[in-house]
């Protein structure tokens, strides 16, 4: 029999993940909205409350607590700050590649400072010529020697000015059809963090473009095997990246859903308050039904990668219809405030704003359904 | 020696739903049974009292609590927070006590678990709010008692020294050990659960004692055991009036004033 509940733990660790975003996140949201830039208070408290640990192995300074707690971690932050859950998301994403396919040498030299937040991690593979299709890209690299020469730029790149730890992906400059992942840091002679976005949503949350200049890297840099490198971002960008954004979604869903039954409560329309109003239970209905199939799909999901099992058509699936169902949500809680709902004042405006990050951040929509097709056709 | 420290600590139904519970107009009780229950919160203040206790100076935590089976995962979250026991006293006979059978329950409880120093209790519980079961507790087991205490410091290993609120001022105390200290928010800040602290109270026991353990008859505990009646319980309805003020600035204030005077606020 298929078990759906909680366990008492993992209560707890939701119970945690909300203390968490209530007193150390949601005390900031309104600084990060009005200057889109990272709070350093917030990222020292993710590391204060060992949010960086959370899929990190016990041996290498992490929690080794797996990728439902990191689930829960980010719907609970998500439902506070999405932009929070996000860089948090993202951290992970970049912290998966050295976990799955680094050396032990690279292990021991960098998770163990990913872990403990004193290092910030992301990856970064999209460019302006290449992102869901990865194939694409023209940052390139070069042998010479036992070291490696890359040039080239990334941009959307989430965490690209706050990172000291990047994954990044580079085609060899000799044959187009070999691209290899790099572990680069912070202050490399030739690399630098350039253009930082000003995004609609999920500010707070830093979004830029990265330069490679000629950039010397050693070959302990090198992550995996030479030629190898697709495998090693993608699976973390199908599972961990993906998984991600679920949670940033489930998080923004319940926010919705929570602001709207609560002004729907107290806003009095006709003698009575607006709850009891057919149209807007018929709103507060969907949007409970979707969050509920939308942690179902979560959930197993997450249940599947736990068990090390391949999960990125899963999260696909989860991917496409969370974010979907959190940019419906974010536009019928902005609904049910009317008025209110397009003042500043009522998060639910931000929600709106959020909602629309979710959907191109790890695949659109429309690569999900690309992803999907081809994995019902398989 | 290592300080002693005891800790009693409630499940409460969560004050954050507080609206969700009613009175039943046929036994004049609440109906909890729809909302969570929670830590109660001033007992989280008493814990970090113990837990900076033991950072400071070295002390043993066992945390004490009387409640159904259900607040088992209340305790558990005192274990995550870093108490070293968790005894949790539970058994049908202990349903409906006031606050002098409560009381009397953990005091007994404590007795059974023999030596302590110091004990720590919330200076009161977010549902009963009584502030009764921390001094009643002192007074079964013959301790002094310091209430409502806002700042805490050792002085020496068998004394604290605490300074208690009270509703014009404080007063400064010096207690000898053993006594029992009720808390209150001004206390300390608690710290936050984390998830290290959930994983390391996973090889951590909860104990449970019932009637038998504790050496008690059915008719010294629970609701035999109450003196406490409640003959009534009523809603309270809030209604809002509004009146605009009309004139000058000036003239807006001083009516403002006159109207805050006349209904007892200033």
């Amino acid at each position: 029999m298929i078990d759906f509940t909680f366990t008492e733990e993992q209560e707890m660790f939701r119970k945690a993940a909300r203390e968490f975003a209530e007193n150390q996140v949601a005390p900031r949201v309104a600084e990060m909205e009005a200057t889109g830039k990272v709070s350093e208070a917030v990222v020292r408290a993710l590391a204060e409350a060992e949010m960086m640990a959370l899929t990190i192995p016990e041996p290498f300074g992490g929690l080794g607590l797996g990728y439902t707690a990191r689930m829960i971690a980010l719907e609970e932050i998500g439902r506070i700050s999405v932009a929070t859950a996000m860089m948090l998301q993202v951290f992970a994403l970049g912290i998966e590649p050295i976990l799955k396919f680094g050396s032990e040498a690279q292990k021991q030299k960098y998770l163990p400072g990913l872990a403990s937040g004193k290092r910030l991690a992301t990856t970064a593979v999209t460019e302006a010529t290449g992102g869901s299709d990865p194939t694409g890209i023209r940052t390139s690299y070069r042998k010479d020697g036992d070291d490696y020469i890359i040039n080239g730029r990334k941009c959307f790149i989430t965490n690209s000015h706050i990172a000291d730890t990047l994954t990044i992906l580079a085609k060899d400059e000799n044959d187009p059809k070999a691209f290899s992942a790099f572990i680069l840091e912070k202050g490399m002679p030739g690399f630098k963090a350039t253009h930082e976005e000003n995004k609609v949503g999920m500010r707070g949350c830093n979004t830029g473009e990265l330069a490679f200049e000629d950039v010397r890297v050693s070959k302990e840099q090198l992550l995996f095997t030479e030629g190898k490198g697709l495998r090693v971002t993608m699976a973390a960008i199908g599972d961990v990246g993906r998984g991600g954004m679920v949670g940033c979604a489930l998080g923004v869903q319940a926010a919705c859903l929570e602001a709207s039954v609560k002004f729907a409560r107290e806003r009095i329309l006709y003698g009575k308050p607006i709850s009891q109003l057919p149209t807007i239970q018929s709103k507060l209905a969907e949007m409970k039904i979707d969050l509920e199939a939308g942690r179902l799909l979560a959930y197993r999901a997450c249940a599947i990668q736990d068990k090390g099992q391949p999960s990125s058509n899963e999260f696909a699936v989860a991917k496409y219809f969370t974010t979907e169902a959190a940019q419906k949500a974010a536009k019928m809680a902005v609904d049910i405030h009317g008025g209110y709902g397009c003042m500043q004042e009522y998060a639910v405006s931000r929600y709106l704003r959020d909602a629309f990050v979710l959907g191109p951040s790890a695949g659109t929509s429309d690569i999900m359904k690309v992803i999907i097709a081809r994995w019902v056709l398989s | 020696m290592t300080l002693q420290i005891i800790v009693c600590v409630k499940a409460v139904p969560d004050p954050a739903q507080a609206d969700r519970i009613k009175i039943d107009p046929a036994t004049s009780t609440l109906t909890r049974a729809q909302v969570p229950l929670t830590f109660n919160p001033l007992d989280r203040n008493a814990l970090e009292a113990a837990l900076q206790i033991r950072e400071k100076s070295g002390a043993r935590i066992t945390v004490l609590s009387m409640g159904p089976s259900g607040a088992e995962s209340i305790v558990r979250e005192c274990l995550s927070l870093g108490a070293d026991h968790v005894i949790l006293l539970s058994d049908r006979a202990f349903a409906g006590a006031d606050a002098y059978a409560t009381a009397f329950t953990l005091a007994r409880g404590i007795e059974k678990i023999g030596k302590y120093d110091l004990i720590l209790c919330g200076m009161a519980s977010s549902d009963g709010a009584t502030e009764w079961v921390g001094p009643q507790i002192a007074s079964f087991l013959g301790i002094p008692a310091a209430t409502q205490v806002e700042e805490l410091a050792q002085v020496d290993s068998r004394t604290f020294r605490v300074r208690s609120g009270m509703e014009n001022g404080y007063r400064l105390m010096e207690i000898k050990l053993p006594a029992l200290l009720t808390a209150t928010r001004k206390l300390n800040r608690p710290r936050a659960l984390s998830f290290s602290g959930i994983v390391k109270a996973r090889k951590k026991q909860i104990v449970q004692w019932g009637l038998r353990d504790l050496g008690l008859a059915e008719d010294q505990v629970g609701q035999a055991a109450s003196p406490t009646v409640v003959s009534a319980m009523t809603t309270r309805t809030a209604r809002r009036q509004v009146e605009f003020i009309e004139g000058s600035i000036e003239e807006k204030a001083e009516i403002l004033v006159q109207r805050l005077a006349q209904a007892g606020l200033i």
